[in-house]
């Protein structure tokens, strides 16, 4: 197990250094010059030089990386063009608000998702199946900003329950400040529950006709218990992988969210960047995105191996 | 000790359903092996699946007929609604070893598991027991391989640890789906003999399902042969083998190659029927040499060769009446 962790942590590593050579190179594909964009159309030639050698956009674009990479190792990301603050301290905030969410909305997928798919499975064909899966179709094709206007319309216009927007930090706030997060949670979960649901009934279905479920059968153990330590066990498999996927996508992917919510979260603030062309703040997002990925592509692959002893290493 | 009466299977929707196994009946007596014989799709391992309670659902299902295990009726019982009515002592081996054991779950667990149903126990009651059933189908290491996981062992061994769960309930009467099909030759050898020795010991009955007649001249002791869905004959092997009286039986023997007598082997000429094809008369008339036109209008009638031999036959062979 130990080494098999190494080898995987090994090969993470790797994939980062790539990933940050291609994020630090393609950004500078994109049209648009920040030093226009930070001095406006008046700016003088000598102006746009000067600020140009002061930010080191001058100097070649290997050593622009090595610089940047470098300074990445040692926690700093630059400095913001467009805030004119570090990089780190201009997404700190966004990293607590994505992370957060994507936490709890990732409670509320498999709070939902997991149990409900395994009793659409255990009575596929019936009309409770029917019903979920309907259900389930459904909360998957509403569009999120519709799902979170209609919340906020209930939950907060109506009943007063919970804030309708913004997120400040628990780190000011303390804990009960999770509950700005509540509804946005939600409002994630709706669709990515209702993939999970489906797929849970599907690959539960699937595992349901192998041999070995049969044998569990024939032992005379109890219907409940051929779910629990034979289907399910076997299904985690497929919804584990699926669930790191959707816990990924969702830290850099809740743009619409976010939006309507008014969180901080880095969806949003990635977007603004790029329309600002504030590159060291793109270059630090989607870098600490990557290394989020990449945790979580790891942790789904070391229990992957603690739930399947067929995986060896290669 | 297990009795079969006019178990009747059919698939599809109530109004089109399609009998796949019609009114097999049979018995086995305490300590014997039956040996279950006929080609693929003659309803052999539906009949055994429904006798243990384990079709599939949705899929074929028993419209008539009744199961009983040492007198008490389990025709509609899964496994563990018989262990609660205290009819649980029927246990099964499957054809495919390689898929027959959950992946993800030590063997010792899965042998464990069964244990824990049927005796109730727990902890070291339970793991002395799991030692006890891999003594008796001869694994050896038990420590070893009780830790193992499927994937680490071979195919005779696998079939070796559900022969070991299938013992966990103490079995009256063990049901063997084709359980040396998958496994080679030697392999083969040496598990139709623990398994002869296993109903020796126990005094365990045994429903021994194959389309090898080699293995059955070996193994049992009494032969029901299926074809059509039906028992078309049924004797004690040894009646079986000297003087069959079914035609399909007898086409069955010249279909086997036999190291003593050099001879062309006889194939039987066509398929067998897709269920639900022959309606009326016998099932193997389109193929039987003997046919005759009767054959083809009624169902021919269950005839008594001898007191422990019967035959589903209107001409049956060596009765002086076959043409």
């Amino acid at each position: 197990m130990w080494s098999y962790a190494l080898k995987r942590g090994g090969a993470t590593a790797v994939t980062l250094v790539a990933a940050s050579v291609v994020i630090f190179a393609f950004i500078h594909l994109v049209p648009g010059d920040p030093i226009y964009i930070l001095l406006g159309d008046t700016a003088t030639p000598d102006q746009i030089d000067a600020l140009r050698r002061q930010l080191g956009l001058d100097q070649p674009i290997i050593v622009q990386y090595l610089r940047w990479a470098g300074h990445a190792l040692s926690g700093d990301l630059g400095r913001s063009i467009f805030f004119q603050a570090p990089v780190l301290s201009v997404i700190a905030d966004g990293v607590e608000t994505s992370t957060l969410l994507a936490s709890m909305t990732m409670i509320w997928v498999l709070l939902i998702g997991v149990p409900i798919g395994t009793i659409a499975a255990m009575r596929h064909g019936s009309w409770l199946d029917q019903c979920l899966s309907g259900a389930a179709m459904l909360m998957a094709s509403v569009p999120t900003f519709w799902v979170g206007l209609y919340l906020i319309l209930v939950f907060a216009a109506w009943l007063g329950w919970l804030p309708s927007s913004g997120y400040p930090s628990i780190f000011e706030g303390g804990i009960a400040n999770l509950r700005y997060l509540i509804l946005p949670s939600l409002t994630l979960a709706a669709p990515n529950a209702a993939l999970i649901l489906r797929l849970t009934r599907a690959s539960m279905l699937d595992v349901s006709r192998e041999d070995y479920v049969r044998t569990a059968r024939a032992k005379g153990i109890r219907p409940w218990q051929v779910v629990r330590r034979h289907i399910l066990r076997n299904a985690l498999l497929t919804i584990v992988s699926a669930f790191g996927f959707t816990f990924a996508a969702l830290l850099s992917e809740a743009v619409v969210t976010e939006t309507v919510f008014a969180l901080p979260g880095i969806g949003r603030l990635v977007v603004q960047s790029i329309l600002r062309r504030d590159y060291p703040v793109i270059q630090g997002v989607i870098l600490v995105v990557v290394v989020l990925y990449l945790a979580i592509n790891l942790v789904v692959d070391l229990s992957y191996r603690l739930l399947d002893p067929r995986v060896e290493l290669q | 000790m297990l009795a079969v009466r006019d178990l009747t299977i059919c698939v599809g929707p109530a109004a089109k359903a399609v009998d796949i196994v019609s009114a097999v009946t049979f018995s086995i007596d305490k300590g014997e092996v039956l040996g279950l014989v006929g080609e693929s799709g003659s309803g052999k391992s539906l009949t055994s699946l429904a006798i243990m309670g384990l079709l599939p659902t949705p899929g074929p299902r028993v419209r008539a007929g009744r199961i009983e295990l040492d007198g008490s009726d389990v025709t509609a019982l899964q496994p563990w609604q018989r262990v609660e009515a205290g009819a649980g002592r029927l246990a099964m081996i499957f054809q495919e070893p390689m898929t027959s054991l959950n992946p993800v779950l030590r063997i010792g667990d899965q042998i464990e598991e069964a244990v824990r149903v049927h005796d109730g126990t727990s902890g070291r009651l339970a793991r002395e027991r799991v030692r006890e059933l891999l003594d008796m189908v001869r694994i050896p290491d038990a420590a070893v391989q009780l830790a193992a996981f499927p994937h680490q062992l071979s195919g005779g061994m696998r079939q070796r640890v559900m022969i070991a769960i299938a013992l966990a309930c103490r079995p009256q009467v063990l049901i063997a789906d084709e359980p040396t099909t998958a496994l080679d030759v030697t392999i083969q050898v040496q598990i139709l003999g623990l398994l002869r020795e296993l109903c020796d010991r126990l005094d365990m009955a045994m429903l021994f399902i194959t389309h090898d007649l080699g293995v059955i001249a070996q193994l049992v002791d009494r032969v029901a042969v299926m074809y059509g869905g039906r028992v078309v004959e049924a004797a004690d092997v040894g009646e079986l083998f000297g003087a069959p009286s079914h035609h399909y039986t007898r086409a069955l023997m010249d279909c086997m190659p036999a190291p003593s007598r050099q001879r062309r082997l006889r194939p039987i000429p066509g398929q067998a029927p897709r269920p639900g094809t022959i309606t009326a008369g016998c099932v193997f008339a389109p193929r039987c040499v003997a046919a005759r036109d009767v054959c083809r209008e009624a169902l021919p009638p269950q005839i008594r060769i001898s007191e422990r031999h019967e035959a589903l036959c209107a001409f049956p062979l060596g009765s002086g009446r076959s043409p």
